[in-house]
This record gives structure tokens, sequence and C-alpha cells, in this order.
């Protein structure tokens, strides 16, 4: 296939994950913000979910201090921010929008649908609506158009591509969540209600709740957390399961360059696959989690040079 | 002044439905005005869910716009039909032989048939073509022929389009609307189908691949996501299955057309460009175009890769050139026209513009390079300004003008604030030519939707119809 239609596929892809994982932070910030505790607490967790987007700086420049309802705005609207679901959203349909003779209708439609309606939407319709409902209606237009390239795409290259954008974006986003807000959790000792909260807010955001209580079947407890959000292969939203589906689509589009990528993502992958979380805490989490990310965004760019720049001849 | 005579092509003179129309016009006796309003509102809904939308060139850019789709079929009987198939493979095989002509033998200009001034001077002959052998001697693959009815059996040609016309897209989604919104219509009547234009398109150009090429790579080139008609340009690649390339997408290396690919270079051997002659190469033509591929004149001069259309051909789809079609088909034909051509008076002859200036208000004026409705003047319906303007215009840089007698298109019934009521159009049959010439029956019908308006262009507030052609 041609390097500019995978290019499209695979951003289209990375900026419909990116609006998801977007509006579960938001969601689970929101959330947290309604739970009892001090100003200070409100505006700390703010501060570390704008940290997580790496976005901090931006924000403050351009709004100030740190508030609840001007951090959602900031990231649902704000046209600056290159994060900001409404901007999200945009990209993911403008790259549609160029690809359009690759995909099917249906996820033309799909795309093309949800740029329509999220374009029409103003703080005044959202303060109205509720922002919860309109997270939800996020995290809902991006499992249908998963959902869509799932039941519709033929599974060639296109689909590989686009499946290459959403676990390598999920496994940066799922790391950013862990990383911030493991921090701040183990860091608080907030009583045993508030800490039961946190921790479910955490698996709520990357939903897990159930699944956590499935998989391990005891109280809530911050390795298991990290565990099932770092190792679990059956998690969908794990790293380990992320890199295992990145990794798989790797093999079958390979060509004659990309050797070196797939060997850093096997072993990544490896790392993962054969990891103990014991072992990972001992290292220190947060240092692993900036590993880790360091080392997707190297595979992001890999994947970048060896297929999707336009290959120069000969 | 409105025109106020004009052929109803549902109603006789007396007010009785036409035979063809029979079952239609019970249609739409029967149906209340609030379905018909839901099933507008139903099938623009669609139309923006599906994207199938326009950018409008001078507004914001990536500003997109639905062309208005009229729920009222245009119906065209089997004998019609015939005619008009008869009429434009005629019209299009004489172009095609008068295009090889003038980048050949130019028999038809030693012959005096055609003033030699008016071909070779013209902005859209391009010598880089002179002796260049193309396949099957095919340089207009795609044409797409404006037609008219002035009144029974009396069908004029506007227009042939030769550079990249488009509307095909709009031709195929209308039908595929009103099939799906009135079912019943199709039930009760046979309509010739038009759904296999991408495979006679694909088939098309497969045929006129570089000889030596058995199983020949095709691909649509689009100046890209911004343009008017990419909507048109990704439908058509995504029905015929082939990829939708811009310019950075090839590349160039021995005369050999590449397009890049996550698995390296894949050789390209026909290129359905939608992209005009002018931006094809920056190292043969306007070296600031961003959008064309480097080396792309030299390997299809080599024969190393078919463009079609063909580069240079827009010379006979031409204003200046358009009087002459007639004469062309008996020279290279040795037949008789069966569409007719529009009188047409020459601006630069100053004894045509004396009569034109004199008769303005009675005559179209359409610029000479001009495409799209843009800067045309429609005498009976233009204000006093802006007859002046143009007679000032006429009197400064008359070469640049035709004129014509303006007819009075024919009317079909449309779908307006109002009410029902009859609203001019006209018809854009595609003609494919490649190893043989080939159309699907009808084409996209245009209508102009102000009432008393001739100007039908989507550009202009025009919209378009499904188009039926009764099998017989």
């Amino acid at each position: 296939m041609l390097s500019r239609t995978a290019d499209h596929l695979f951003w289209m892809a990375r900026y419909m994950e990116r609006a998801e994982n977007t509006a579960r932070m938001l969601d689970v910030g929101y959330r947290m913000s309604l739970m009892p505790q001090t100003e200070a607490e409100v505006e700390q967790n703010w501060v570390g979910l704008l940290r997580i987007m790496s976005l901090e700086e931006q924000y403050r420049a351009t709004c100030g201090a740190v508030d609840g309802d001007k951090v959602i705005r900031f990231m649902i609207f704000d046209p600056e921010n290159p994060s900001s679901i409404r901007n999200c959203l945009r990209a993911a349909r403008e790259n549609a929008h160029s690809v359009r003779d690759t995909l099917t209708a249906e996820l033309w439609e799909t795309t093309n649908a949800t740029w329509i309606k999220v374009r029409a939407l103003t703080p005044e319709i959202l303060a109205d609506r509720g922002v919860s409902e309109f997270f939800e209606w996020v995290k809902y237009r991006s499992h249908l158009s998963r959902g869509v390239t799932i039941g519709t795409m033929l599974q060639d290259d296109s689909w590989r591509f686009i499946r290459l954008g959403t676990f390598l974006e999920r496994a940066d986003n799922t790391a950013r969540i862990l990383d911030v807000k493991y921090q701040v959790l183990v860091s608080e000792d907030g009583g045993e209600a508030a800490d039961y909260y946190r921790w479910s807010a955490l698996l709520h955001s990357v939903s897990a709740f159930e699944v956590y209580r499935k998989a391990y079947r005891d109280l809530i407890s911050p390795v298991k957390v990290a565990d099932l959000l770092i190792l679990n292969q059956d998690m969908p939203r794990s790293l380990a399961r992320c890199m295992r589906e990145v990794y798989a689509n790797l093999q079958v589009v390979a060509n004659d360059r990309s050797g070196e990528t797939l060997r850093r993502a096997g072993e990544l992958e490896a790392s993962l696959r054969f990891g103990r979380i014991d072992h990972l805490l001992d290292q220190g989490l947060h240092s692993f989690l900036d590993q880790f990310m360091d080392r997707i965004y190297d595979l992001g760019n890999r994947i970048s040079d060896d297929f999707l720049i336009s290959l120069r001849a000969g | 002044m409105a025109i106020t005579e004009f052929y109803d092509e549902m109603r006789e003179d007396g007010g009785l439905v036409r035979p063809h129309y029979a079952d239609v016009s019970r249609w739409l006796d029967d149906m209340s005005t609030e379905r018909m309003a839901r099933k507008r509102a139903e099938a623009n809904a669609l139309f923006h869910r599906f994207g199938i939308t326009f950018a409008v060139y001078g507004e914001d850019s990536g500003t997109e716009r639905l062309i208005p789709f009229d729920i009222i079929p245009r119906i065209i009987t089997a004998g019609e039909w015939l005619t008009l198939e008869a009429g434009l493979r005629q019209r299009v095989m004489a172009l095609n032989a008068f295009i090889r002509d003038i980048y050949h033998e130019r028999s038809i200009l030693k012959e005096g048939r055609i003033p030699e001034q008016d071909v070779l001077g013209n902005a859209q002959y391009r010598k880089e073509m002179v002796g260049v052998q193309v396949v099957h001697d095919v340089y207009a693959h795609i044409a797409g022929v404006d037609i008219v009815r002035a009144g029974e059996g009396e069908f004029y040609v506007l227009e042939d389009n030769l550079r990249v016309p488009s509307g095909v897209s709009y031709m195929l989604e209308d039908r595929r609307m009103m099939m799906r919104l009135f079912p019943e219509l199709f039930a009760n009547n046979r309509v010739a189908p038009v759904d296999h234009y991408p495979n006679l398109l694909l088939d098309t150009m497969r045929s006129v691949a570089p000889a030596g090429q058995d199983n020949p790579s095709v691909v649509v080139m689009t100046p890209g996501a911004y343009n008017s008609a990419y909507f048109e340009h990704a439908f058509l690649a995504q029905q015929m299955g082939v990829e939708l390339v811009e310019g950075q997408d090839l590349f160039v290396r021995d005369e050999i057309v590449y397009m890049r690919t996550t698995q390296g270079p894949k050789r390209v051997d026909v290129i359905y460009r939608r992209i005009d002659d002018d931006f094809l190469d920056p190292l043969a033509f306007r070296q600031d175009s961003m959008l064309g591929v480097p080396g792309l004149l030299q390997a299809y001069r080599a024969g190393k890769v078919t463009l079609a259309n063909a580069v240079g051909g827009g010379l006979a789809d031409d204003k200046s050139i358009y009087p002459y079609v007639p004469e062309m088909i008996r020279f290279y034909l040795g037949e008789e026209p069966i569409l007719n051509n529009v009188p047409t008076y020459r601006c630069s002859d100053p004894k045509q513009l004396s009569h034109v200036l004199a008769n303005l208000p009675e005559l179209v004026v359409k610029e000479v390079h001009g495409a799209g409705g843009y800067g045309m003047l429609v005498g009976p319906t233009a204000s006093k300004d802006e007859i002046a303007a143009f007679r000032e215009r006429l009197t400064v840089n008359p070469e640049k003008y035709i004129a014509q007698p303006t007819l009075s298109l024919s009317a079909c019934p449309t779908y307006v604030e109002s009410g029902v009521a009859p609203r001019h159009i006209d018809l854009r049959p595609f003609v494919l030519s490649g190893k043989d010439v080939r159309m699907v029956p009808g084409g996209l019908t245009r209508v102009a939707l102000r009432e008393g308006s001739l100007v039908v262009n989507s550009s202009q507030g025009g919209g378009t119809k499904d188009t039926w052609v009764l099998e017989a």
C-alpha cells in the first residue's frame, strides 16, 4: 500500500485512541474532584492530569491558575492544545478524509459523523448536557470506530497500520495514566475509604474495575493494580497486551528495512511477557514507565521512518 | 425578462402528461407535501453523513457544501437515448481524431477546414505532444459532454469537456439515493442501470496501458483532499479498487513511474489524472507545481506510462474550437453530425463582435477559456448594469469571449420552496474511449434551482437529479 496511505491510517487510529484516552483521564479526574477533599488536593489532582499529557506549561501560559472547569475546557476545546478532544477528533477525521478511498463506507461515515457532532459542540451545550455524558459519548464513538474497523475492513496491511496506531497510542496512554496516578496514590494516605475510591477510579478510567475483580478476586492493592495494567496479557489496555499487538502487526507488515524496529518491539514485548511485577517495582515503577514511554516514542519514530515517510527511490 | 417559452420534459403543451412520465406523475400526485419534505431532509442527512460534498473555491479552505439533490427524476426515453448515444459516440470519435491529427499530420489545417491560428495559437495546444504516439490513438478517454434540449428530439451540445470532467460520482450516488428513498419507483419503471460505470472505467483504463504490460496497474491521481472534486476522486479509486495517489506518492526513475509503498517502489502503468496539464510535471510545465511528478512527461512521451486524459487534449474542448466540431465530424468520419452545435459568434472577429454588441440582451456570452459557469452573461436574465459591464469587457478584450443565442433549455418538474415547479436542466453523459467507445445510459442531470435561471453549475447554486433512461 502507499506509504502516505499507511501514514494517514496510522494517525487516524492514534488520534481516535487519544481522544478516547483523554476522555477517560478527564472523566476520572472529574469524578475524583467530586470526592470530599481539600482544595489543595483537588488542584493537585488536576495538575497531575495536565502532567500526564505533558501540558502543564501550555495550560498555565494560556489559562493561568489550575481550576477544574478550566482544565476540562482546555482539554476538550482549546484550539492550541494538540491533545484536546476536539483537535484529536478533527485530526482523526482529516486523516480519514485523505484516505477515504481505503476506508469502508461505514468507517468513513462513523469518523465523519463523530467530527460533525463535536464540531457543533459549544461550552454552553456541554454545560447543559453534563461533562460525564460527553466523555461517555467520546468513548462510545471510539468503540464504534474500532468495532466498525474490525467488523468491516479487509484485514490487509491497511488494517494492520490502523491496529499499530491504536495499540502504540494506547500503550503510551496507559503508561501515562499509571505513572501519574500511581505516584499520587501511593504517596497519599487518605484513609481506607478514600484509598478505595481513588484506586477504583483509576481502574474505572481504563475500564478495568470489573476486570480486576475477576482476575484477582481480591481487595484492591496497588501492586495488583500495577500488575494488571502492565503485565496482564488478557487485559486489553495493559502494556503487555498492547505490545503483543504492536509486535504481531509489525511482523506482518515487515519490509526489508524494518528489521531493527521489529527487533526492538520484540525485545520490549518479551520483557513484558516474561516480566515480574516485584522486579519492576524494585527497579522503581516511575523509572520503568519513563523508559517504557521513551521506547514507545522511539518505536513510533522508527515505524515512521521504515514505512510511512515516502520511501525514496533506490 | 425571463425565458417563458420552453420545452417541458413531463407535460405536452396542452398539459397532458407525456407517456414516459405517467408513473412518476401519479407518484408525485399521490405524495403528500410532508412526505416529500421528509424524504428530502432524509436525502440531505444521508449525503452529509456520507460526506458527499464539494469544496467551494474562494470560500474558507475546507468549506464543504452539499450539492442540492432533487428527488424528482429526469426521464429519457429509449428512443431518445439511442439518438444521443449515437451522436455522442460520433462526436467523441471525431474529437479524438482531431487531436491526433493536430499532433501529427495536421491534414485538417492543410486542407483549410479550420484556421491554423485558432489551433496552433491556442493556449491549450502543447508542442510537447507533437509526434507522440498514444495507445489506440485515444486522447480524451473520459469526456463529459454537456447537452441541452430545446425541443422535441432537438438536442444541442453546449460544451465538450475533455480535460478532467467531473460529476460522474453524483450520477452514481443520485441513483443509489433514489433507490434507497423510493424503491417502489424502480419496481414500476424499467430504468437502465448505471452502477457498472466504475467497471467500464477500469476496463477502459486497462485497455490503454503501455504495450507489454499484461496486468497493468492503474491509479487515480488527485491534487489532494482539499480539491473541490476530491470526493469524486476518492470515490472512483475506491469503486475501481485502485490506489488514489498524490504527486508526492509517485516518482520517475529511468522513464518508469513508480509509487512509494510500504513495501518499496511499485510500477504504475496508467494514471487517471484529475489534475490539469499545467501541474503534472514541474520540469515540463509550471515549475511552482507542488502537485506534480518531476520527469512524468518524459516517461509519458517515451510511452512507458499512459495518462488519461492525454496531455494537450484540452485543445479540442476550447470554446474557440467548439464551432468547428461539426466540420471535424464531416472531415474525419464522413458523416453528418447527429447532435446539433449551438451557433457561435467569435468575438475576435470584428464583424461578429458588432453583431454581438448590438444584440447583447438576447445572447449568452462566455469566456473562451472559462469553466464552471464563472464569468458568463445570460442576456435575457441579466440586469442593465450587468449588460453594460459586459459591453465594456467585450470592447476591451473581444478575443476572450464567444457569444451564442440564448437557448430555451427544457425544464423538468423540481421540488422547490413553492412546491413542485418546472426548472431548467441540462445533461452531462460520460463517454469512455479506450479500445472501444462505451458509456452507461444517461448521465448527470443538473438543474438550475432559481426560477428562470439557465445556469446549472453546482458552483452557481445548481442541483442534480437522478437521470433515467427507460429500457424499451
